[in-house]
């Protein structure tokens, strides 16, 4: 992974978001927060609907990093800003496109820091989105 | 709605620097970090094959990079759950999280996790609360920091 430099547009990768990855996530996570599974829970407080868990946006985020990286223990660092909420519509489903580009390069440490841009429904749904990982 | 921008929440402001030791040990299982890698559409091998694993160099399948929500989710309990804390949980909204290993998790590993209460911002009715989860191995050697912030809603936001 030598030779990134700054800028470099590095991967865009889309994930399909349903209920089923939501109930999926819910499990795997132990969040189960009605609103991320119950439309007249997610309704009655003042939702527009049922809405992806955050933390399942970030995961799936990471992902798209960790793949770039070939090693899912490469991403040392990882933070993000929850800008809007995904509703997640029952029937039907909703489209995350995640791309990533360099932002910095730190050659001592051997680390690239990846700013990542993550849209839903053409709407920014993660701000602030740098994912450290190591290169070597 | 009677709404008044400063109203402040019903969030406890002083419990700012409190800290809330461990409550118990959580076993990382290959199990959970295969349903943790499948919900995040994450299909590396070396989440469910230890063989594939082991030619990155780990002792056993590696966790994906959120996994540590689990470990440090279960432990904020201690705090968000605390009737002390003043959190309406119906009330929150997640704003920030932030993730720093320092070393990858691992199936087998045995993690515990004290909370860190890092600071309570109130402003137009909503109270910011950031805490830190500091995630260790059972020999106290660090694994990961959790940083999380909440916006929990006052009444009438």
């Amino acid at each position: 992974m030598s030779g990134l430099t700054v800028g470099d547009e590095l991967f865009t990768r889309t994930f399909t978001l349903d209920r089923a990855l939501l109930v999926r996530y819910a499990g795997a996570s132990g969040d189960f927060n009605p609103i991320h599974w119950n439309e007249r829970v997610a309704r009655e407080v003042g939702l527009d609907g049922v809405i992806a868990h955050g933390m399942a946006t970030m995961g799936l985020a990471a992902t798209a990093v960790a793949e770039w990286a070939g090693d899912p223990g490469a991403v040392v660092d990882y933070g993000v800003r929850f800008t809007r909420p995904i509703v997640v519509p029952d029937p039907g489903e909703v489209e995350l496109e995640v791309s990533g580009k360099i932002g910095a390069v730190d050659a001592e440490a051997g680390t690239v820091r990846v700013d990542l841009t993550a849209r839903a429904a053409g709407v920014t749904v993660l701000a602030k989105a740098q994912a450290v990982v190591r290169t070597r | 709605m009677n709404d008044s921008p400063g109203r402040p929440t019903s969030v406890n402001l002083t419990l700012v620097g409190r800290s809330y030791a461990p409550t118990e040990t959580y076993r990382v299982s290959a199990v959970k970090i295969a349903e943790m890698a499948a919900a995040t559409g994450a299909s590396h091998p070396a989440h469910t094959d230890p063989a594939a694993a082991r030619e990155l160099g780990y002792d056993d399948v590696v966790a994906p990079p959120t996994f540590a929500v689990v470990v440090a989710q279960r432990a904020e309990q201690a705090y968000i759950a605390d009737p002390e804390s003043g959190i309406d949980f119906s009330r929150v909204v997640h704003a920030e999280e932030r993730f720093t290993h320092h070393r990858p998790i691992v199936a087998g590993d045995l993690l515990r996790t004290t909370v860190h209460v890092d600071s309570i911002t109130e402003r137009a009715g909503i109270a910011m609360v950031s805490t830190r989860a500091e995630i260790a191995d059972d020999g106290g050697a660090p694994v990961a920091t959790v940083r999380s912030t909440l916006a929990v809603r006052g009444e009438g936001r």
